[in-house]
């Protein structure tokens, strides 16, 4: 009986140091409920703010490993919304994001770099509409509990991904210039 | 002092009142026009176009009241005043100070409907004009209908107001309106 408590404190001492050794990413993941992407456009010189309800990420983050970790994004174009119903039935057409054939918008890293004290430069494809850029994000990340929080700025080229066609590409009605914003909740990312 | 032309408004208030009518008259067509147009660039224009002329006319409108309590308007001249009864004395009155409210309600209301709906105003696509109210969807359609009402309720004070106005210049033939007519007194 001893002899059994004994090893199955062992075995649990084994599989607790197991996990502690597994690769950190292994259990990393978005909280969507506190995370948030929005976007600000300008429609004659007035900031509108828009954001996507709906989006994912796959992560293999080790904040001690930046050039071998990995973020792939996807958002969900069909749930983009300026809070305003009109303009909510035109931004799934073709002119705007074309839902039915793009329903989805992507990221994936190719590259993440330290770029100071919780600071990380990730570079990587930014796919909307069937067109792909190379963006650089900066990122700033925050740990409170066991939540890490990822924050950041950068700026697209709408038309660079052909958001707004025809009559809508006159950048003097809306601005090409689209300032992309994002709030992420990670959990099981490892210390910074 | 000629009996028959009564003492006229300054310039100033009849220039204000006359640039003030198109601006109000035309403030008024746009915004019935553009409410019905499909989602487009030439909607989005419009939109601007009427709260910039919305802005100037409650700014327009804050100079005028101040130079309506600083020069007092001419009294009705005695003889009109006598040929009115007690009824359209009062409606004289009520008329003019729902006018007066009116200039200021609507385009505060429409204001804070933009701002609520989370398009902040930008004066001419320059100047950023504060919000009053927070952004809220559920505002934003609660104030909705009152930006369209109290926009009906001017243009119906306004149909009044020149209805008596022609009355006067038509039937009774007073000279009433040569007090707000541009031109010589």
């Amino acid at each position: 009986m001893r002899l059994l408590t004994t090893s199955l404190a062992g075995l649990a001492f084994a599989s607790s140091a197991l996990m502690a050794a597994s690769p950190a990413w292994a259990q990393q993941a978005l909280v969507p409920a506190q995370s948030e992407i929005l976007f600000v456009s300008k429609q004659m010189g007035v900031p509108v703010e828009g954001r996507f309800k709906k989006f994912d990420a796959q992560i293999a983050f080790d904040p001690a490993k930046p050039a071998t970790s990995k973020i792939a994004f996807t958002v969900d174009t069909g749930s983009a919304t300026l809070g305003v119903k009109e303009s909510d039935a035109e931004l799934p057409k073709a002119t705007w994001f074309n839902v039915p054939k793009f329903p989805q918008a992507t990221f994936q890293s190719t590259a993440i770099k330290a770029a100071g004290p919780g600071k990380f430069d990730v570079t990587g494809k930014l796919s909307i509409k069937g067109a792909t850029q190379d963006v650089t994000v900066p990122v700033t990340l925050t740990q409170s509990g066991n939540i890490t929080t990822a924050t950041g700025a950068f700026a697209i080229k709408r038309l660079a991904f052909k958001i707004g066609e025809n009559e809508w590409a006159d950048t003097s009605m809306v601005a090409d210039d689209v300032q992309v914003k994002f709030k992420l909740a990670l959990t099981g990312v490892g210390k910074l | 002092m000629n009996p028959s032309r009564p003492v006229r408004y300054t310039a100033t208030a009849i220039a204000l009142h006359w640039l003030l009518a198109i601006a109000i008259v035309g403030v008024f067509c746009v915004g019935l026009y553009m409410t019905g147009l499909p989602f487009s660039p030439q909607r989005l224009k419009l939109y601007n176009w009427h709260k910039w002329a919305g802005v100037t006319i409650l700014t327009l409108s804050v100079l005028r009241l101040v130079w309506r309590i600083t020069h007092r308007p001419p009294a009705l001249p005695a003889a009109i005043e006598h040929a009115m009864p007690r009824w359209q004395q009062v409606a004289h009155h009520a008329t003019h100070h729902l006018l007066y409210a009116l200039f200021f309600i609507v385009p505060l209301v429409g204001w804070a409907y933009s701002s609520a709906a989370g398009f902040p105003i930008v004066f001419l696509g320059i100047v950023p004009l504060p919000s009053f109210v927070p952004v809220s969807p559920e505002l934003a359609e609660a104030i909705k209908p009152w930006h369209e009402i109290t926009a009906y309720a001017l243009a119906a004070l306004v149909v009044l107001h020149v209805a008596a106005a022609l009355k006067h210049h038509v039937i009774d033939r007073d000279g009433l309106l040569s007090r707000m007519l541009p031109g010589r007194g």
